[in-house]
């Protein structure tokens, strides 16, 4: 018998990062349709995914961008 | 004059160049913000992250013919800085025992969170949220590089595999696989943190 909840875990990744077939996709969605518990995980990666891209990014400093500006090649 | 001729053509073509040259600068410069970005997570500190940078512009001002125009350029510059930091000696690292990682699966962050606080229906997000920033950073940085590096350029960077696979001179499978493992081992260490054992 197929575990679908184990299924839609091993599918999570590759839904969220759109690389799953046209049918891959109906059938991940048909279960999270019918089940909050997978769904509620799913909906937890993509904002965990988006949480962490916020939290790590670092501006450049204002002084490295003038640095690069000056690597430019002066205009005659 | 039998000369000019050459001479014309010849200051068109220095013209066009360096016009060429001044665009290829511009739109370099203009990606640099999202090429620290990705910098700053591929190396442990802020000032190697921006000798990095700045390394890879000498660089690519350098050596800018080699970029073939309409190509992606942040990639272009991604694989020089990559190239450019295991030049640094950045030691290869063995891979790392990810078998128990493995095993517990993709929903192990969620479920350890909700373990923790059994009081019904507790939202999850809310206890990552009292993760501090740097509690998230140290997670990443704490990931090893061959798996950190892929989760960096196509979390982080948001490049696709294919880009990834060119920055990192690695098959588009590796990218993948390390991406999948990468990603629960990123997970294991927020739950350590979230949830102390």
């Amino acid at each position: 018998m197929i575990d679908w909840c184990e299924k839609c875990e091993e599918m999570m990744q590759p839904f969220l990062d759109g690389t799953l077939s046209v049918d891959e996709v109906a059938e991940a969605e048909k279960h999270l349709d019918g089940c909050s518990w997978c769904a509620k995980r799913y909906r937890f990666e993509e904002r965990l995914r988006h949480y962490v891209r916020i939290a790590v990014s670092e501006p450049m400093s204002p002084a490295l961008k003038e640095k690069l500006a000056a690597l430019r090649t002066p205009l005659n | 004059m039998s000369e000019s001729a050459p001479t014309t053509s010849e200051s068109r073509r220095i013209a066009e160049e360096a016009r060429a040259r001044v665009r290829f600068e511009e739109e370099a410069l203009e990606l640099s913000e999202q090429v620290y970005r990705v910098a700053r997570r591929l190396v442990g500190s802020r000032e190697d992250a921006e000798d990095l940078v700045q390394q890879t512009y000498e660089r690519a001002f350098r050596s800018w013919r080699q970029y073939t125009p309409g190509t992606n350029l942040r990639a272009w510059l991604l694989r020089i800085l990559t190239n450019l930091n295991i030049d640094r000696g950045r030691r290869q690292q063995r891979t790392p025992q990810t078998s128990s990682i493995d095993e517990a699966g993709d929903y192990f962050l969620y479920n350890r969170l909700e373990a923790a606080n059994p009081d019904g229906n507790s939202d999850s997000d809310r206890v990552l949220e009292r993760l501090s920033q740097d509690s998230i950073v140290d997670a990443l940085t704490e990931v090893p590089h061959d798996f950190r590096d892929v989760i960096v350029l196509v979390d982080i960077g948001e490049f696709s595999y294919a880009d990834a696979a060119q920055i990192l001179d690695i098959p588009i499978g590796t990218v993948m696989s390390r991406l999948h493992r990468g990603r629960r081992i990123l997970k294991k260490n927020l739950a350590d943190k979230a949830v102390p054992a």
